[in-house]
């Protein structure tokens, strides 16, 4: 252990929730009670949450260069040359990381004792819930790429036991091949997909094993301005791959179209997975190597640019789902879309600064959505929803100042977070990118105030039979807490220009500090320039609620009057740009095709089984003409017999 | 009075046995089968004995009594079997004896 203190307490951080799942999961079934299972999962997560704080809270008093530490824990893997240990990384990062998805998870699964009230598999869910928070604790806890892959590999599979969580119900996919699946289905979706993006990882991980001989994060990063010139083309690959696996596991273009489906999990799930955490993780391990991804500007520019084409897609797409959750869903897509295009120009601390707000105000709203579709008995079709403000006042409020925070209005959290990033795109990167982005800000304000108007404004859709009735104690509670995160979370990076001290830059400002030499340097003079920015992208905010209240509060019958004289972008954005559909035809069949006609039915059946079973057919068609030598006449042996000793008779005379 | 020349014997001997053996392969009845079987073995003496004298050596004449006296004990437990076999089968056909296959 190194200089004692809070910060050896790391260990128990992530032990905690595992025993936490190993309790609900081993003895859950047998506890049997909701009280008690709820408490554990997330008591366990609370404790750690709050041993993160006691080490938070100790960095904070400790000087700068004394705040990063590894934290060995055991020996893991020796083998010749490699070796790698288990062992922590703390340090502004990792400590920031851990705080948001214990504090998010915690409040989560606090929300999630009301949500899966008398649900069977209530101890189920809360031990998966545990297995996910240990597993993503070692993703950004590690200290070497191996255990991060641990991480990785586990929050997919925790993933996937969510997302199919209800594994015999059915969801609507959506769109053009609107028939249902079931949730397995969407499970086993996220897990092929994600899948594509762990082989860019694993092969990117054993290209920086073949160039530094170790897969520790202190020894690569520091030998990696050494190792590689800048623009190398060895580096480019090996950033290249690895953000192959973040545009799995943070649905990024191409590999975006497993989120969607995943929200056929339960709501809670969505907030802590695939909105608040899990999904971010392809954006920290992106940042955590942000020295490979400066000395590689050929990748920087394909992260930017695939982030900045993802946000606008999936925000295109939001803008005429109506599933509450499918909304959500694009939203997060291309709110992850902004913190990639933050890391793409090289604003790594802006992209998770944005991490961090868009944990808060997701989780809020998924929460939110997650308190409506309960008080609607499972209903989650906007279009049947409407007037809910008076029936949930809680999470109408909440929901609502989640969504001004997500539309970027100041001061609130998502405006400095998102403003950040624009400025990083303006400043560092190109006008186009600002410009794409700017109007990207439009529409997230749009169709986050569609989404408000038509499920708490306006008049009741809803049959008369339903009556919605606002969420217990435990659910709203979280929704408050999350909502005044919302509010302030903005504070820690109010930028200097508008006389803030930008803490969450200053604080994570010595883990990027090494990349942050090779990144564009930041215009000179451009305080006014940044205002005006700041300023449009106040103003395009504002018009797209503006918008979004017009056309549906004010005028209901304009929005099918626009859908129908835009038909074709309208039919385009109803079936999400045919993505699914264009990877079904290309990807998906011809996949099931060869493995069908050729690795099953040609090699596996034709080939593997041939060899085997034609062995044995050929020794049994072999012996089957053998065995009629074995008469059991005594006589035709005798017979041989004779034959026998003339021949060796004959070879004796004639030789 | 010429001496009879030692290929006679082994001739006459070589023809005792070559009847033998077809006996063995081509008749059915296991009794001429197993007097094949005598036959062989009584030819094989007869060349023992041929040779002896021939050569002047007993050691040939002795080995004759051996094979009488196990011809003597092979006839016994041979006709035993026969008649076990008799006794099962109604028959001394040994084509009907083909139980030794599965």
């Amino acid at each position: 252990m190194v200089n004692g203190g809070m910060v050896n307490l790391t260990g128990y951080i992530v032990l905690l929730p595992l025993i936490g799942f190993l309790v609900n999961g081993i003895f859950g079934k047998k506890i049997n009670s909701e009280k008690i299972s709820g408490v554990i999962g997330s008591g366990v997560v609370g404790i750690s949450f709050v041993l993160a704080g006691l080490i938070f809270y100790e960095m904070t008093g400790a000087p700068v260069e004394a705040r990063s530490h590894v934290i060995p824990l055991f020996h893991w893997i020796a083998a010749g040359s490699f070796s790698v240990d288990a062992a922590y990384q703390v340090d502004q990062l990792s400590i920031l990381m851990t705080l948001i998805i214990t504090g998010v998870g915690f409040l989560i699964h606090v929300y999630s004792i009301g949500y899966m009230h008398g649900d069977s598999g209530f101890w189920r869910f809360f031990a998966y819930l545990n297995l996910f928070i240990f597993m993503m604790l070692n993703l950004v806890l590690a200290s070497n790429f191996l255990l991060m892959f641990l991480g990785w590999e586990g929050v997919g599979l925790c993933s996937f036991l969510l997302i199919g969580f209800w594994h015999d119900r059915t969801f609507d996919t959506g769109g053009y091949a609107a028939g249902t699946a079931t949730t397995a289905d969407a499970a086993k979706k996220a897990f092929v997909v994600n899948r594509i993006g762990d082989f860019g990882f694993l092969v990117a991980m054993f290209m920086i094993f073949t160039f530094f001989g170790s897969l520790n994060f202190s020894e690569v990063f520091l030998r990696a301005p050494a190792m590689f010139q800048k623009g190398d083309t060895a580096v480019f690959w090996i950033t290249l791959l690895l953000f192959l696996g973040a545009t799995g596991k943070s649905a990024q273009i191409p590999l975006f179209v497993w989120l969607p489906d995943a929200m056929a999990g339960p709501t809670p799930v969505s907030a802590l997975i695939h909105a608040a955490t899990m999904v971010t993780a392809g954006v920290y391990m992106v940042a955590r190597c942000s020295i490979l991804y400066a000395l590689a500007p050929a990748t920087m520019t394909i992260v930017a640019v695939a982030g900045l084409a993802t946000a606008v897609l999936a925000a295109t797409i939001g803008l005429v789902q109506n599933d509450i959750k499918k909304v959500l869903a694009y939203s997060t897509v291309s709110q992850l879309g902004y913190m990639f295009l933050g890391l793409g120009v090289g604003g790594f601390a802006a992209g998770i600064f944005h991490v961090m707000t868009h944990a808060f105000f997701k989780a809020l709203l998924f929460l939110g959505a997650g308190s409506v579709i309960h008080a609607m008995h499972e209903e989650q079709n906007i279009q049947n929803m409407g007037g809910l403000k008076s029936k949930l006042p809680v999470t109408a409020k909440t929901f609502t100042i989640a969504a001004f925070a997500i539309a970027g209005i100041p001061p609130l959290s998502g405006f400095f977070s998102k403003d950040e990033i624009l400025w990083k795109a303006f400043s560092q990167g190109s006008v186009v990118y600002w410009v794409v982005g700017w109007i990207t800000a439009g529409l997230t304000a749009f169709y986050m105030f569609r989404l408000v108007n038509l499920t708490f404004e306006g008049e009741e859709r809803y049959p008369s039979s339903v009556h919605p009735h606002e969420s217990p104690k435990l659910m709203t509670i979280p929704l408050i807490v999350l909502a005044v995160l919302s509010v302030g979370g903005g504070f820690l990076g109010i930028p200097e220009s508008l006389g803030g001290g930008n803490a969450i830059e200053h604080w994570l400002q010595p883990v990027f500090e090494r990349a942050e030499v090779y990144s564009a340097p930041v215009l000179e003079g451009s305080r006014s320039t940044e205002y005006l920015l700041m300023a449009l992208s106040v103003a395009v905010a504002i018009a797209g609620i503006y918008y979004a209240r017009t056309i549906y509060l004010r005028r209901p019958e304009k929005a099918a009057a626009i859908a129908s004289s835009y038909r074709g972008i309208y039919k385009l954005l109803w079936n999400k740009y045919f993505v699914d559909e264009v990877y079904d035809a290309s990807v998906v069949r011809p996949t099931m095709r060869i493995s069908d006609k050729l690795l099953w039915k040609g090699v596996d059946a034709g080939l593997i089984d041939g060899i085997v079973n034609g062995s044995a057919r050929l020794v049994s068609w072999l012996s089957s003409h053998l065995r009629k030598i074995q008469t059991g006449v005594a006589q035709s042996y005798a017979l041989v017999f004779v034959i026998g000793i003339l021949v060796i008779l004959g070879i004796l005379v004639l030789r | 009075m010429t001496e009879i020349p030692l290929h006679y014997y082994l001739l006459l001997s070589a023809i005792l046995f070559s009847i033998g053996v077809a006996g063995v392969l081509l008749r059915r009845n296991a009794i001429i089968v197993f007097m094949s079987i005598e036959l062989m073995l009584n030819s094989v003496n007869l060349t023992l004995v041929a040779f002896s004298a021939f050569m002047g050596n007993s050691t040939g004449q002795v080995l004759v009594f051996f094979v009488m006296a196990v011809a003597a004990a092979e006839a016994a437990v041979g006709l035993a079997i026969v008649i076990a076999l008799f006794r099962n089968k109604q028959t001394v056909n040994i084509d009907e004896m083909n139980i030794l296959k599965w």
